[in-house]
């Protein structure tokens, strides 16, 4: 789709220039949505729609009121204490397993390779609706099967605070291992020799020359898992309780009984906190290309 | 290699090379399952485990046998003609006066009640009245003999000495520190009689899970019910104290001529329905610990006294949701390649610098929270949200005419389209990718039109980038909940949200676990062609 020749006929010319608007359309739908939310939050009515005052850009058509609410308000607040308290824990898990599963993964002789991989991403695969179904059954009644019956474990996961952690963790893990497999199928085995080489036990070897040469993996893996679990309500309803209500729980239910407009400033938030993650994985991703272009080939 | 002798060839330790070989093997393979086993076990208990539980759920049904064991094994030989004979109301008053102490009539209640409308009353309603058995023969024992007075006299009388010591030693401890003795039955006692023996055991076990000492709590007066049936028919024990040997004896003869409580009588007095011919059928056809009743519930159909029938007509809704969630998916699927092969063919044929910025207009959303972009089209599809402002504005809607665009099944889609678009978006682009502009440029010298060129050049080449979007996007749209549970209303919604539903407002959990088993199996069946055509590690995040 590069420039038109000059020898275009008339048909080329307009095709050519309807199809760049029948993109540029396509790309408004996309983003339209996003961006429109921005100037209602700052909206000094609780409506959900450009009042004139909005439109005819006058000052006192805007107000930080609903931004003044949402970090005010005692539930929102929780809400965002939650989110901060389950998110990192739920992907420190996801990241200390996946990235040593993933290192086993790509070795060269793993038995049942692809089954263990299809388990392991199957999180990702079944619908939350029935991730959370299961988990909802399980944690609240968890037990040890065993061929002689089950065995009754004396706790109970549900509406507890690791029960909610168990369960993100576990939805994490599969965008850990994709991204740390992908990165360790462009890692120099003969790295890990020199070192053993050298006289560096596995243990020096995993964290001074493995681990930085696989961390952009690592950790685009860990941002990954990161907003899974932040962004995450499906499974948090159910195995979760009043106690461990999320942001995207308050929003959830905010917006099925009383839609208040306070969302709209959390979801600006939220959209500014999508575009950092965006620029902290495309600098990743490029110094990983930059590491990988100087590794020995 | 000097060596010119004809064994196996050595490595440098002195043992053949095959078996030291085979030994560094066995030693990589280890490394790599120890890395990989601590996630595994992770897996398994966090996620496999509670998708095993809820399959399991969807066919187990033990709560009919466990709350009615001694009615259930006496209903597979009723012929299920008319009302069942006495037999199986004995066994049903003690069933249920157990399960009435234990509060278990009620859950039993609304499990059948799944199965047929009104038998959760029924049960409630029996449950009050049923305690009246046995008041009769009570009366008179206690008449005769001061002994029947004594709580602990049925546990002197059937319990073995060495259990009613331990019992007493035990006392109603807290079952987490000290575990009640089991309990023990005297043989001869309870050869002679059998029911009360049996029910009496059933009394010990709900009075321990009280924790409480079962020799110093009331006993039952349906206990004394049983123990006169079983009165005449029985040669009283020798080996049990002297002092209750003779009260059974005087008993025996007390309750002679003395009527009986007629269990039939009591419960027909307490609702004509306990004579209704379906109730016994229900009761029946649910008996067994696992069923297949979920199952042909999810499907519209049900238990009937032949085998598998459809439901009526008006309580058919499983089937048309099904139908729904798979056109609405599949609708969604055909707006995402239509709207998502453009884009991917422009990302793929702009110059790199130019592709890298416009990608950040597909990534954003991708990035940005569900809820998010939901809230967005809540708000913008309103009735009075932006978009009917926009028409009204622009005139192409009047403003008492303003489109119905959310809460109904156009909201779900434009809304779940624009959410899946990038799933379509990334894993065509990186099809499009790989196919050479050369091979379009050769098409066209060797006298193709622009269409034809890319018909059948193009289009044929980039067909495994559709299929795999295509598929993540069914995949991901027919799981779908928060989307259509906020803007669907109630055409829009697919089948998660019927199971959400039946998990935490109608409780009938076995349901919600057999329609989820459905959805499991659909999708793993387009998991299972997924990972033929793309390859599970071929999986792409994020470009």
């Amino acid at each position: 789709m590069s420039a038109l020749p000059p020898y275009a006929t008339t048909g080329q010319r307009v095709w050519h220039y309807s199809f760049r608007i029948i993109c540029g359309l396509i790309f408004f739908f996309l983003i339209a949505p996003i961006i429109v939310i921005i100037p209602l939050s700052f909206n000094a009515q609780d409506f959900f729609t450009f009042t004139p005052e909005m439109l005819a850009l006058d000052p006192e058509g805007y107000s930080t009121k609903h931004y003044e609410d949402f970090f005010t308000n005692s539930d929102w607040q929780l809400a965002l204490k939650n989110s901060l308290k389950i998110a990192p824990v739920a992907t420190i898990l996801s990241v200390s397993f996946g990235t040593l599963a993933a290192i086993g993964l790509s070795q060269s002789h793993v038995p049942f390779r692809r089954a263990i991989m299809a388990i392991l991403i199957s999180p990702m695969i079944v619908p939350l609706i029935i991730s959370a179904t299961g988990m909802y059954f399980f944690y609240s009644n968890p037990y040890i099967p065993t061929p002689f019956g089950k065995i009754d474990l004396p706790f109970t996961l549900t509406g507890t605070y690791w029960g909610v952690v168990l369960a993100h963790a576990a939805l994490g893990i599969p965008f850990v291992i994709i991204t740390v497999t992908a990165t360790l199928v462009g890692f120099d085995q003969s790295l890990t020799r020199a070192a053993a080489n050298m006289g560096a036990n596995p243990v020096t070897t995993f964290f001074k020359i493995q681990m930085p040469l696989i961390l952009p993996g690592v950790v685009s893996g860990g941002l990954f898992a990161f907003i899974t679990s932040f962004d995450e309500v499906v499974v948090v309803l159910f195995v979760g309780s009043a106690g461990q209500k999320t942001l995207p729980w308050q929003m959830f239910t905010g917006l099925r009984e009383q839609i208040s407009p306070t969302i709209l400033a959390v979801a600006t938030i939220l959209i500014a906190v999508s575009v950092l993650l965006l620029f902290t994985l495309e600098i990743l991703r490029r110094r990983s290309e930059r590491l990988r272009g100087m590794s020995p080939s | 290699m000097s060596d010119t002798t004809t064994g196996p060839v050595l490595a440098a330790d002195g043992r053949p090379l095959k078996a030291s070989l085979n030994r560094a093997l066995r030693r990589q393979k280890l490394r790599a399952m120890m890395l990989i086993a601590p996630l595994l076990i992770f897996i398994l208990v966090s996620f496999v485990m509670p998708i095993a539980d809820m399959l399991f759920r969807s066919v187990e049904n033990q709560i009919v046998s466990d709350t009615l064991p001694r009615t259930t094994a006496l209903l597979p030989d009723w012929d299920g003609e008319g009302a069942p004979d006495d037999m199986i109301y004995e066994a049903l008053a003690r069933d249920l006066a157990v399960a009435v102490e234990a509060k278990a009539h009620t859950r039993l209640g609304s499990r059948l009640n799944y199965e047929r409308t009104g038998i959760s009353s029924l049960l409630r309603k029996t449950g009050r009245g049923v305690d009246e058995i046995g008041e009769t023969p009570q009366d008179v024992l206690e008449g005769v003999n001061d002994i029947w007075k004594d709580r602990d006299a049925f546990g002197r009388l059937i319990g073995t000495s060495e259990w009613v010591d331990a019992i007493n030693a035990w006392d109603g401890e807290d079952s987490s520190t000290r575990i009640a003795p089991e309990f023990n039955a005297n043989s001869s006692f309870a050869e002679q009689f059998p029911g009360t023996t049996s029910l009496y055991a059933s009394y010990v076990l709900q009075s321990v899970s009280e924790e409480d000492n079962p020799l110093g709590e009331k006993p039952w007066p349906i206990l004394f019910h049983v123990l006169a049936q079983e009165l005449p028919s029985a040669t009283p024990p020798s080996d049990v104290p002297e002092e209750l040997a003779l009260a059974l004896r005087e008993a025996a003869t007390a309750l002679d001529g003395v009527v009986l409580d007629d269990p039939r009588a009591v419960f027909l007095d307490i609702d004509d329905d306990w004579g209704d011919q379906g109730v016994w059928t229900t009761i029946q056809t649910y008996g067994p610990a696992y069923t297949n009743g979920y199952f042909l519930n999810s499907i519209d159909m049900q238990k009937g006294l032949d085998g598998p029938e459809w439901r009526p007509e008006n309580e058919q809704i499983y089937i048309v949701l099904f139908i729904r969630t798979m056109i609405m998916s599949l609708t969604i699927m055909g707006m995402c390649v239509l709207l998502g092969y453009p884009i991917a063919w422009l990302l793929a044929n702009l110059p790199d610098r130019k592709a890298n910025m416009l990608m950040i207009l597909v990534l954003l959303p991708f990035w940005t929270s569900l809820l998010v972009r939901t809230s967005a089209w809540k708000v913008l599809l309103q009735q009075q949200g932006v978009i009917n402002d926009v028409l009204v504005w622009i005139g192409i809607v009047a403003d008492d005419g303003r489109l119905q665009l959310i809460n109904n099944q156009t909201g779900t889609i434009i809304a779940m389209t624009h959410i899946l678009l990038p799933f379509m978006i990334l894993p065509l682009y990186s099809v499009m990718k790989t196919i050479p502009p050369s091979y379009l440029r050769a098409a066209k010298s060797l006298g193709a039109t622009n269409w034809t060129a890319f018909w059948r050049v193009y289009f044929p080449q980039s067909v495994p980038g559709i299929g795999a979007g295509c598929i993540l996007v069914f995949i991901l749209s027919i799981g779908y909940y928060i989307t259509p549970e906020l803007v669907g209303g109630t055409k829009g919604v697919f089948i998660s949200n019927r199971i959400a539903y039946h998990i935490s407002s109608s409780l009938n959990w076995g349901l919600a676990a057999a329609l989820g088993t459905i959805l499991l199996a659909v999708v793993m069946l387009l998991y299972w062609m997924y990972d033929k055509i793309v390859g599970i590690d071929n999986v792409k995040l994020g470009g």
